[in-house]
């Protein structure tokens, strides 16, 4: 049964450094709370896991909380270059950032590969691509018909990290709209943290609403506005001009350091 | 001068009324919608290719079903998303599924009429970078990555892709191949639109944007540009067309 606690308890709790973490969410119900608890805890060498690694990817890879990125696409959609992410890459500041690197349907395969409890997730996909040579891929032969297909290693991550609507006080989980890899990700980890918009005594049925079994999760922790400058459906808008100013914010390392420091640091929960 | 198959040949002369009249960019975005059949189903990625589309659908093509990465199904949004997962998009959408879903099921499914594609990278067979400028270890720049890319250029029927005209962009050698261009049908650009030669698979020029010469073509791509002996004009944008482009755009 997830036990409801605090977003900094369950942070202290479940993550520690050197771990394999997964923060998800599709544009739509990104952990950014979560990620800048992690931040403000101070953790380092994680190996972070994400399909699309955005702007709270960028920041915990501008404040040296990343060993390794695992990933798909890693951009601001729409605007451009995540800068902290490429001057990791391209420059080793702050310092040097190893890249295992998918396309989108090798990493939800491995995802879902995780929560089947399988050791690979089978796709027809990387050929005719130089990722093959790149990346964690195998052909594999079907053994059915012979043909060839990829093998992607499942994910499972040592912790899962998503936000969603709400949850109920027994720590089951309600979320609706874009729903991602999110119930993939909270499966296939082996701890999962759930960051929720509120707690409520019992969960309304929404049209379209996935739920994820509270026994099947952690924890849960209460973060109003948890995803911003990402969205929550329902709740609020993403905040589209914030992304086209995390642009210049992050061009520069001294002006990202100093934003970090008033929005992050100095900030308590 | 008659059109031949050379770098050489001339196109229309420039039509400064109409250069007037819109962009380049716009012509691209035109050229790109017109090639969206009605009902057509379309795997959507952000950017010129969700313009066009989105174009298409509020002209020629309104029941073209529009596809995202993030699962959403038969979006109908009324302004551009910034993202391929904004809110309008779900709340418009006729289905919205998970993302390991709408990649097996739907993609890799074989549901998908034509995918949408744009890069930083193309080369003659239409293959496609997105990845990195420079060595992978060592980049000189590091961009976003694949991607949805490879398995849409894999499972769509066909491919059309959308980039604008430079020999940076447009070169002999990708520094690496993100997806094949094994199913692209049509090049887009902002001076005219490149298809595959159904023998070889090599790009050829056979469409020109209106007042661009193809001898410009040929200077703005990085390998010897193939031209076309019937090289045509597109069409150019009509008002219906710009308005509809420019009411999409305001109301991003």
């Amino acid at each position: 049964m997830a036990h409801v606690t605090t977003l900094s308890e369950a942070v202290r709790e479940l993550v520690h450094d050197g771990d394999v973490v997964a923060l998800e969410g599709f544009t739509h119900l990104i952990p950014h709370a979560a990620g800048h608890e992690l931040i403000r805890q101070g953790r380092r060498d994680l190996t972070l896991v994400r399909m699309t690694p955005d702007v709270v990817y960028d920041q915990l890879i501008g404040m040296g909380c990343a060993r390794k990125l695992v990933f798909s696409w890693g951009g601001n959609p729409g605007v451009g270059s995540l800068r902290r992410f490429r001057d990791a890459v391209e420059n080793g500041w702050p310092a040097p950032l190893e890249l295992e690197e998918h396309s989108h349907a090798g990493m939800a395969a491995a995802y879902a590969a995780g929560a089947s409890n399988l050791p690979f997730g089978v796709l027809r996909g990387y050929d005719g691509t130089d990722l093959a040579a790149r990346t964690r891929v195998a052909a594999i032969e079907c053994p059915f018909t012979g043909e060839r297909l990829a093998a992607v290693p499942a994910l499972r991550p040592d912790v899962g990290v998503v936000h969603a609507q709400r949850a109920d006080r027994k720590g089951n989980v309600q979320l609706w709209g874009i729903l991602g890899v999110q119930r993939e990700v909270v499966l296939a980890s082996r701890r999962s943290l759930v960051t929720v918009e509120e707690v409520v005594d019992e969960l309304e049925p929404v049209p379209g609403a996935a739920v994820i079994p509270g026994w099947a999760v952690t924890a849960v922790a209460e973060a109003p506005r948890g995803a911003h400058p990402s969205y929550a459906h329902g709740y609020y808008d993403r905040d589209n001009a914030f992304y086209a100013e995390w642009d210049a914010i992050a061009s520069d390392r001294d002006r990202f350091a100093a934003w970090m420091e008033a929005n992050v640091l100095a900030v308590a929960r | 001068m008659s059109r031949g198959a050379s770098s050489h040949v001339r196109g229309p002369a420039p039509d400064t009324a109409r250069a007037a009249a819109f962009t380049r960019d716009e012509a691209m975005a035109v050229a790109a919608a017109r090639r969206l059949a009605n009902g057509s189903v379309v795997f959507v990625g952000i950017g010129l290719p969700s313009t066009a589309c989105n174009l298409a659908r509020a002209t020629h093509a309104p029941d073209c079903v529009l596809v995202y990465e993030s699962g959403t199904i038969g979006a109908k949004p009324t302004r551009l998303p910034l993202s391929i997962g904004d809110g309008e998009l779900a709340e418009t959408a006729d289905a919205v599924v998970s993302v390991p879903e709408i990649f097996a099921y739907w993609l890799q499914g074989g549901r998908i009429d034509v995918g949408f594609l744009g890069a930083a990278q193309i080369d003659r067979f239409g293959n496609l970078n997105s990845t990195v400028i420079g060595d992978y270890e060592h980049p000189k720049v590091r961009l976003p990555g694949a991607g949805g890319a490879p398995e849409i250029a894999r499972h769509c029927r066909e491919i059309l892709v959308v980039i604008r005209h430079s020999p940076r962009a447009f070169v002999e050698r990708l520094d690496f191949r993100s997806s094949s261009g094994e199913r692209v049908a049509a090049v887009i650009t902002d001076l005219g639109v490149l298809e595959p030669d159904p023998a070889t698979r090599e790009l050829v020029l056979t469409e020109l944007q209106p007042g661009v010469e193809a001898g410009a073509v040929v200077e703005a791509t990085g390998w010897p540009l193939r031209v076309a002996p019937d090289v045509a004009e597109c069409e150019p944008p009509g008002d219906a067309e710009l308005a509809a482009l420019r009411a999409l755009e305001e109301a991003r």
